[in-house]
């Protein structure tokens, strides 16, 4: 088994699936039922990104184990995703400001892996970025209404994104050293990211956040303890009632 | 948030379903301006492949006719048979006449 390979595409894979639960978490909470649908709209792109990932890596593993394996019957260490996105997501700041830099990263990771010499996860980046594409919009219209809106909502859209920032690092480790020229590098794409991202923040009249970057870790299982949480929510129903079918 | 509900405007929403044909009115929703008007449009009413173009127009900018105008704005129509081309043939094939 390519190990990096199977790694790097269970990281891209983690990090799409745990975004999408905390996506969810917003149907009935959003401001209006009209952001709900947006929300899980989104979500639901994430979870079909997240899918194709997890099936092409059961591939590459070659231990038989489909995309259902891998979302529900691995435990928190197992899992790949940056810790960006497992972290609790109950403030609409939070929500947007975390959308905004995640799929920022996502639509030019995507990019750049639909370039890639692996023909399946080109295929599958090539089509995800359409749908990135309308989750960075989405994500930049509410940050530059919420920092640009009322006092009130400037001060807690700027709250949301110093609480993000310290995770964004994480999100640009770059690729094991047999990967390079493969896939898309995260490291590679640092520049064109926050670029994008600090337009967004200063047409928002909000200001980029100076701090120290959050341990990180999430690569390679060290998560925070509220991925336990997620988890436990989301995988409950398949433990409980292993291969149940509707 | 749920003490702000009520405070975005209404819109209405038309969608071309493709080329060549009208917007057609499908319904309506809140959103806090224009463009977002626009985007929840198309998380509500475009997500399976209903359109190739959307307007959003708010709910108070439209003027109606009101039930009470009925006999004076429709009624005078009714008996006026030369105002419809209603003795030509319609050649087959032609859908959208």
């Amino acid at each position: 088994m390519d190990t990096p390979l199977f790694d790097y595409t269970l990281g891209l894979a983690d990090d799409a699936l745990v975004s999408a639960q905390r996506m969810g978490w917003w149907i009935s909470r959003a401001p209006e039922l009209e952001e709900d649908v947006a929300l899980a709209n989104i979500g639901l792109d994430q979870l079909g990104q997240a899918r194709t990932l997890l099936t092409y890596a059961g591939v590459l593993e070659g231990a038989g184990r489909t995309d259902d394996d891998l979302a529900y019957l691995r435990d928190d260490r197992e899992f790949r995703n940056v810790k960006l996105v497992e972290r609790s997501m109950t403030d609409f700041g939070v929500a947007m400001a975390r959308l905004l830099v995640f799929s920022t990263y996502q639509l030019h990771l995507y990019r750049a892996l639909a370039a890639s010499t692996d023909e399946t996860l080109s295929a599958i980046a090539a089509k995800a970025v359409k749908e990135v594409a309308y989750h960075v919009d989405h994500a930049a219209h509410w940050v530059v209404r919420l920092g640009d809106g009322t006092d009130e909502s400037h001060a807690r859209m700027q709250a949301a994104l110093d609480a993000e920032w310290p995770y964004v690092d994480e999100l640009f480790a770059p690729v094991d050293a047999s990967l390079v020229g493969r896939v898309a590098d995260p490291a590679a794409i640092r520049d064109a990211v926050l670029t994008d991202v600090r337009r967004v923040v200063a047409q928002a009249t909000l200001a980029a956040p100076e701090v120290a970057p959050a341990l990180g870790g999430g690569r390679v299982g060290l998560h925070t303890e509220q991925l336990g949480f997620l988890l436990a929510g989301m995988q409950h129903l398949h433990r409980s009632h292993p291969g149940a079918t509707w | 948030m749920a003490e702000r509900h009520g405070d975005w405007p209404l819109w209405e929403v038309f969608v071309r379903a493709r080329r060549g044909l009208s917007h057609v009115h499908a319904g309506s929703l809140h959103a806090p301006d224009a463009e977002m008007a626009l985007r929840n449009a198309r998380d509500l009413y475009t997500r399976r492949g209903e359109g190739v173009s959307l307007w959003v127009v708010k709910a108070s900018d439209i003027e109606a006719s009101t039930p009470d105008e009925r006999d004076s704005f429709f009624d005078p129509a009714a008996d006026k048979i030369y105002r419809h081309p209603t003795f030509y043939d319609v050649p087959e094939g032609v859908e959208h006449l």
